[in-house]
């Protein structure tokens, strides 16, 4: 009985108790879902377009970081900076197009992920070699004075964040829905051969998504990199957006933004109140467990269609 | 003109479904075994405690996975994960039981991964491909983190480390740091020899053809009478059980103690690089990747030193990093089935040589 | 078609009152029909109509919502698709649905997965009784190699084959099983005039040799007519007609249904 107790009744118990702690802990959530969404985003711009399973997008994220980071140190002002790395993304997209994408046309998933592993070592040596190896802060004057809201304490950082998150996943739905070459992705996305027979060309479609999964890349990394240095951990985000995936579906972006969010509060909310009965640290493992016992219920994602096999 | 099969005819199926048909590639196997065996004479201590035990061990963890992920067509990242189960539990029972022969604890620690390794595959029932691939994350994370947090797994000890103890086979220290490095060298080269075999009768024999069926085309499989869940279980099952034997090779032969960041999720994607890069679906592949990914680094590390090349030390690493991812890529774009297949090739090559076609 | 080396006995299978539909679709609606011991069946219709669903039906692949299927005595609702295997029901897709990363001979040989006992261990070992076992399935394989004249396409992958041989193979994983009886979805689609000989000659000799019990779905009505016992005839996911190729071809339901406005000439149906 005790147990059932520690595990079923006393967390509600805590969370209804302390509210105000409780709304600060899914806020927190919040917060880390937004980053993991942006990241998935990346995964699902890329996923959609070219079927390529982006291993890579993570280290994109640190990569843009670095970069960012890189050039404010030799004394670039931010919107120099800014721009400047823009450009390195979107040089990054067509070398990848070049190199590897053109190369590779037709050969089986795992390859094509296993190439886009081979290019995060490359990317993450690239980076390192040019811009250091060491923990970089990286400030671009977002402001960060904390702020109280019926007693739940904030970070106008933190608002910030969630902000342009939400505006960037908002300029991507329009570009998406209303200009030419939205629906010329979408209509790649749907059938790649399809669209090449109406004259859609492939190329120029893979090399922007890979361009906008860099930018996605790059404001995750302001976002994350502010927050807690630029490092290489923040490559690791990438494997915490496979379950956001899971649970979004690989080629649904509200599914990404949702999955996101879910993770990040869930995993939260899961180490706060039950991570102790566990010994702590079950965030490590908590959201891919999380996504399993989702698939095993509803394998096709959240927003995904129900698969009909047939023979 | 070596190299021929004109004159070798066939007269029975058992013939015809040799391993090695060839007579030549027969001789060939056993010069490469008798080979391996004689090593220790002439290579040194560093050859083979950093470069040759490593590589056989993942070799063997390779051929695991290749198994499941190459043959029966199951993505798996957590390799990592049923190695560190082989490797705590090979400690377990040796520690529990002292006088039982430490070779027999690996091999028990390998049905204990087996075990596991079925647990994590049940999931495999109604997902496939990538989001499988989750599924076996969280077996990744998971074990890691139950290894951390349980004190029982490493006998409370307050480092969280396992130490192999010394044990003896035959009178001879096989583990422990008294253990000299030809001698695990031997020990390691014959588990590989032997389940390297095992797997090769295991793939072209019933079970193969029914991972093979179930990879190539799961409805059809089923439809011919192929039960997928119970043949993908199987899969889970012996993947696991050869990842855990290598897990325990790893910690008592090659490492001598280790944490659980020894079993990270750097190993799984370097398992899995191996089997890429050699071939899936290829047991020779598998140690062909094996040697590759093991070797590369040290070759690079290495390299510039010997064409009289200095540079600091973390420029060389970044180096290294692009090196061996470019090379990855490089590999992929030239021959997407791998090493196996360049092997392959080159036999067939051979074989019509001096006649092109 | 008249000497036969096997007469035609009772109803093998039974289908009673099948329904199955997908969400809002009909597929198949009441749909009863036998299929007899020794015969060669014919279900034919025009796209759409429900051929493949009710093959997918037979061997377990779809469960119908109503009706029964009655196997060798035992009435069943519902079956997974490798138990109908055990029970002796083989099958060949519109689609082939060869396992292309293997070789023609693995291909045949895991026709006879079913038939093989030894465990993983002995299979390990690749010794004594496992051997033995592989060996005996071998020398059975061959001879469906020999009987289908793909011997020189034994170490082949099949994904590197042309589609006609590509069925042939499939044909042969098909029988590998032994099976009573045979499912083949449109064996000779896709094939020109030799290839087709060919194929009907396989299945005239599988249906004579070894007494198999064979229903088929084709369009091309020159075929039908020709080597089947009886036709049922499918439309809209309804049993319009069932009977001898003869009765069949006179029926004024299937003339108006299925054969269209070229009521005399039904080589021509497949344009229907």
């Amino acid at each position: 009985m005790e147990i059932l107790n520690a595990f079923f009744v006393a967390p509600f118990v805590d969370m209804g108790s302390d509210y105000i702690f409780f709304a600060e802990v899914v806020i927190a959530g919040v917060l880390t879902g937004v980053m993991y969404s942006l990241v998935a985003l990346g995964f699902v711009l890329i996923f959609k377009a070219s079927g390529v399973f982006n291993f890579s997008q993570g280290v994109m994220v640190l990569f843009a970081a670095l970069t960012l980071v890189g050039l404010m140190e030799h004394g670039a002002p931010v919107w120099l900076a800014l721009i400047g790395t823009v450009l390195v993304m979107i040089a990054l997209a067509f070398a990848v197009e070049w190199v590897m994408l053109r190369r590779l046309v037709n050969q089986e998933e795992i390859v094509l992920f296993m190439s886009t592993i081979g290019l995060s070592f490359v990317l993450q040596g690239l980076g390192e070699m040019v811009w250091g190896s060491n923990v970089k802060a990286l400030d671009i004057g977002i402001p960060s004075e904390p702020f109280e809201v019926g007693g739940i304490l904030l970070n106008e950082f933190d608002l910030f964040a969630a902000a342009s998150g939400a505006v960037l996943v908002g300029v991507l739905a329009v570009f998406f829905h209303y200009t030419r070459i939205g629906r010329a992705l979408r209509a790649v996305a749907d059938d790649h051969q399809a669209a090449l027979s109406v004259g859609i060309p492939l190329r120029t479609i893979w090399i922007i998504v890979w361009s906008v999964a860099g930018m996605v890349g790059l404001v995750a990394g302001i976002m994350w990199g502010a927050k807690s240095g630029v490092q290489f951990s923040l490559s690791l985000i990438a494997l915490k957006a496979l379950p956001v995936l899971i649970l979004g579906g690989f080629t649904s972006v509200p599914g990404a933004i949702v999955g996101g969010l879910i993770i990040g509060v869930g995993e939260k909310i899961a180490e706060i109140y039950w991570g102790p009965l566990f010994g702590g640290a079950i965030e490590n493992w908590f959201a891919y467990v999380l996504a399993l016992v989702f698939l095993l219920f509803r394998p096709q994602g959240l927003f995904g269609e129900k698969i009909i096999e047939r023979v | 003109m070596i190299y021929r099969e004109a004159g070798q005819f066939k007269t029975s199926y058992a013939t015809d479904q040799m391993m090695f048909p060839i007579l030549q590639d027969r001789i060939f196997m056993i010069l490469v075994i008798a080979v391996a065996y004689l090593i220790p004479l002439i290579a040194n201590e560093y050859w083979l405690q950093a470069v040759l035990i490593p590589f056989l061990i993942l070799s063997l963890a390779a051929i695991g996975l290749n198994l499941l992920t190459g043959y029966a067509g199951q993505l798996s990242l957590g390799t990592g994960g049923f190695m560190a189960v082989g490797g705590y539990m090979t400690y377990k029972i040796t520690t529990a039981f002292p006088d039982l022969n430490v070779l027999i604890a690996v091999l028990l620690a390998g049905l204990l991964a087996a075990l596991v390794g079925l647990v994590f595959g049940i999931p495999s029932l109604r997902i496939k491909g990538f989001y499988l691939a989750v599924a076996t994350l969280a077996a990744q994370f998971f074990i890691l983190w139950l290894f951390n947090k349980v004190g029982w797994f490493v006998n409370y000890s307050p480092s969280g480390t396992i130490t192999a103890p010394p044990r003896t086979l035959l009178g001879i220290m096989v583990t422990g740091p008294e253990a000299t490095a030809p001698v695990r060298y031997l020990v390691v080269l014959t588990f590989l020899a032997f389940f390297a075999l095992a797997a090769k009768n295991l793939v072209r024999g019933r079970i193969g053809r029914s991972w093979m069926a179930i990879r190539d085309m799961d409805i059809a499989a089923e439809i011919i009478g192929i039960r997928p869940f119970q043949t993908k279980l199987l899969a889970f099952a012996i993947s696991s059980f050869y990842c855990g034997v290598a897990g325990g090779l790893y910690v008592f032969f090659y490492l001598g103690s280790a944490e659980t960041e020894a079993f990270d999720i750097a190993l799984s994607f370097s398992v899995l690089f191996m089997i890429i890069i050699g071939g899936l679906g290829s047991i020779l592949g598998s140690i062909l990747g094996a040697a590759f990914i093991t070797m590369v680094p040290i070759f690079l590390t290495n390299a510039p030193p010997l064409i009289g090349l200095s540079m600091p030390i973390d420029l060389q690493k970044h180096i290294e990093v692009m090196l061996f991812g470019s090379l990855i890529v490089f590999f992929l774009i030239v021959e997407p089935r791998g090493l196996a297949r360049l092997w392959q090739i080159a036999k067939e090559k051979f074989r019509l040589w001096p006649f092109p076609h | 078609m008249t000497q036969r080396a096997r007469q035609i006995g009772d109803a093998l299978l039974k289908v009673e009152g099948v329904h199955l539909s997908f969400g809002g679709v009909k597929a198949l609606s009441d749909v009863s029909f036998e299929i007899r011991e020794h015969e060669i069946l014919a279900i034919i219709g025009p796209n759409g109509a429900g051929k493949s669903s009710m093959l997918n039906v037979i061997n377990g692949f779809y469960h119908p919502q109503e009706g029964t299927i009655t196997y060798k005595g035992e009435t069943r609702k519902r079956m997974k698709p490798h138990a109908a295997a055990k029970t002796g029901i083989a099958r060949t897709f519109q689609n082939i649905a060869l396992f292309r990363g293997m070789s023609t001979l693995d291909n045949i040989m895991t026709g006879r997965l079913l038939k093989m006992r030894r465990n993983f261990l002995w299979q390990a070992l690749y010794w004594g009784p496992a051997k033995n076992e592989e060996m005996a399935h071998r020398a059975s394989v061959e001879r469906i190699i020999d009987f289908l004249e793909i011997q020189s396409i034994r170490r082949t992958p099949v994904g590197r084959l042309p589609y006609g041989l590509q069925k042939r193979v499939e044909l042969g994983r098909a029988l590998a099983a032994e099976p009573d009886l045979l499912l083949l979805d449109e064996p000779m689609a896709g094939m020109n005039v030799e290839e087709k000989e060919d194929m009907c000659r396989f299945v005239l000799d599988v249906n004579d040799e070894f007494g198999t019990t064979i229903a088929l779905i084709e369009h091309d009505m020159s075929v039908v007519m020709d080597i089947s016992d009886r036709v049922v005839v499918l439309d809209y996911g309804r049993k319009i007609a069932d009977g001898t190729p003869d009765q069949v071809r006179a029926d004024r339901v299937v003339i108006d249904a299925y054969l269209g406005v070229s009521h005399d000439q039904s080589e021509t149906a497949e344009q229907a």
